[in-house]
């Protein structure tokens, strides 16, 4: 099953192009300790502001560390982010997407209110009032994300969840007495996994640029922890001087973005034509 | 149309007091006594009790919080403790220089986005409209901060094209016209791949609609058709979604003006946090969120007007 989607998706160029840069940067991550010999955060003065060379492909930072070394670190970090902090929000909208759609009416009118609320606040604004109230840390990040997420998730959820309520399917098992629970959890959920699956795809490119977003700011993760925004963020002090640094930085963020959304749309467009719109 | 638009206004309105109910809980939760935030360690305990009482701090919350959102509506968001000026003028200040960014994103938008969404829709399922496709998506995903860097290294330092720093000089537009044009690029590139897929899509689906069928019949040409009578109706759905759009780009002038070291409200914001001035952080941020409910809100009731299927819908 899982074979004959890669060869489909492969099959599209887009598809191919993403799924390519998605393993590529998937691998690095991984397998960082063994693709280089320096360690992410030592300190060498004697090679400041190193150009790119065969010693360092990417060149060196103003504290004469690998960039190289920095970028591949960096990838773990932005994508374990990507990935726990989608998980996480991934949950909350589930649950509360459950309960917009099954719930009472009323609980459905207050919960749509609060996503088009927490929706309605400009990303960046949402971001530094969080930082402004509970300091810059990965905390600040993944609450941002799950803000920006989790009423997306939700609303899906929702309207899925009340196209279900009113199946054939349901209503038997609720004429033979299942618990809400259980409908929800038996004949519910795995029905809408699919779109779930697609829209997690597409929303990882966005989760990566909010946590590079927010360590560019100096507002995200803490140095000297590598992450890719403060690699662009100290390459920015010194964009006259050291051009490799802001390069360095910023690569990995557009390959990764971009990989992942060529293969979020391809993904999409084979196997839920229906969510086009949305996005 | 009436119920339509006040049950957005109505909807527009809540928002922004759930707004003002974050804005008060921060000022309320930031760890310390906002007082002795304000005037720093070296306070005498007398002056501190001054401020408190001036800030309202000495009375219980709920008059704190009435007394908030009484002024809000007054439009006092407050003074700035350093300088002794109303926030809402330091504010506003710098709405018009985040306003112009704003506004320049929308011009790139709009200016790229529908032309090559009319070019795919004619040429659809061939080589451009793939090409423009592709385009379209890498925009969207290339995060607005990455651009703003790379466009500020090859255009302003290496080619020496465009200036890297600031606003221009006050009164002369050629020069502002000539700073705004890459921080604005940075703003508004996404949103051209969004408006090009956006007008190609409901292009394709004018095309189909009878009024087109009748003008093909009559022998104008595809050219005519398209850009005459077609547009006008597919160019529709651009309204709501640069209602969206203009949140994002408030979101992203932020990065813009750090990187260009241009005025605004996003470089105010950002600065405020730095030295821990909360009262322009809230404002700051409430005048922007309330900014952004209005412009939805129009955007809303613009497409009601222009469309009618719109308004049933919402009900």
């Amino acid at each position: 099953m899982i074979w004959r989607t890669l060869r489909r998706i492969m099959r599209e160029p887009l598809g191919a192009i993403g799924l390519t840069l998605v393993t590529v940067v998937v691998l690095s991550a991984v397998f960082a300790s063994l693709l280089t010999s320096y360690a992410p955060s030592k300190i060498s003065p004697a090679e400041r502001f190193a150009s790119p060379s065969l010693l360092h492909l990417l060149g060196t930072d103003h504290l004469g560390r690998d960039l190289l070394t920095r970028v591949l670190y960096g990838g773990r970090v932005a994508l374990l982010i990507a990935l726990g902090a989608t998980a996480v929000s991934l949950v909350v909208g589930v649950v509360l997407g459950l309960i917009a759609g099954y719930g009472p009416r009323w609980l459905d009118n207050v919960l749509l209110l609060i996503f088009d609320a927490v929706k309605s606040f400009p990303t960046v604004m949402l971001a530094l009032t969080l930082v402004t109230l509970f300091g810059p840390s990965l905390y600040a990040v993944v609450l941002v994300v799950m803000l920006v997420n989790v009423p997306g998730y939700a609303r899906i959820i929702r309207t899925q969840t009340l196209v279900l309520k009113s199946a054939e399917h349901v209503m038997a098992a609720r004429s033979m007495g299942a618990s809400a629970g259980r409908i929800l959890r038996v004949h519910i959920l795995p029905n809408i996994i699919g779109p779930i699956l697609i829209l997690i795809s597409m929303d990882i490119p966005v989760v990566v640029a909010i946590e590079a977003g927010m360590s560019f700011l100096g507002l995200g993760v803490r140095p000297p922890t590598p992450s890719w925004g403060a690699i662009l963020n100290d390459g920015f002090a010194n964009i006259r001087d050291s051009y490799w640094i802001v390069i360095a930085g910023g690569l990995p963020i557009v390959l990764t973005t971009l990989g992942f959304t060529f293969f979020g749309e391809t993904l999409r467009d084979l196997f839920d034509p229906r969510l086009k719109g949305r996005s | 149309m009436i119920r339509y638009a006040l049950k957005r206004l109505w909807l527009g309105a809540i928002i922004i007091s759930v707004a003002m109910m974050m804005m008060f809980a921060m000022v309320y939760l930031i760890p310390g006594d906002p007082a002795s935030v304000a005037l720093g360690p070296r306070a005498t305990p007398e002056m501190m009790e001054a401020l408190r009482v001036r800030m309202g701090l000495d009375q219980p919350v709920w008059r704190q919080f009435l007394h908030f959102y009484g002024s809000v509506l007054r439009g006092d968001l407050g003074t700035e403790v350093l300088s002794d000026r109303p926030v809402l003028d330091v504010v506003m200040e710098q709405l018009p220089f985040t306003l112009a960014l704003v506004v320049g994103g929308i011009t790139w938008s709009v200016a790229l986005g529908i032309p090559l969404g009319c070019i795919a829709a004619v040429r659809r399922g061939g080589f451009v409209d793939q090409v423009i496709g592709v385009l379209s998506v890498a925009m969207i995903a290339v995060p607005s901060f990455v651009v703003a860097i790379y466009s500020l290294l090859v255009f302003a330092v290496a080619l020496q094209w465009l200036p890297a720093i600031g606003a221009g000089e006050p009164g002369d537009l050629a020069s502002r016209l000539q700073h705004l044009i890459l921080p604005s690029l940075a703003v508004g590139l996404g949103w051209i791949g969004y408006i090009s897929r956006m007008v190609r899509a409901s292009m394709l689906e004018t095309l189909e609609a009878s009024h087109i069928r009748t003008a093909r019949a009559f022998g104008l040409t595809e050219h005519r058709i398209v850009y005459t009578y077609a547009l006008r109706i597919a160019v529709l759905p651009t309204i709501t979604l640069l209602g969206v759009g203009i949140g994002h780009m408030l979101s992203s002038s932020v990065f813009a003006e750090i990187v260009f070291a241009r005025p605004g409200i996003g470089k105010l914001v950002y600065e405020a946090i730095s030295v821990r001035n909360y009262p322009i952080v809230s404002g700051a941020v409430l005048v922007t969120t309330v900014f952004f409910v209005l412009v939805n809100v129009a955007a809303d009731i613009l497409v009601g007007i222009l469309d009618p299927r719109v308004r049933s819908s919402f009900n």
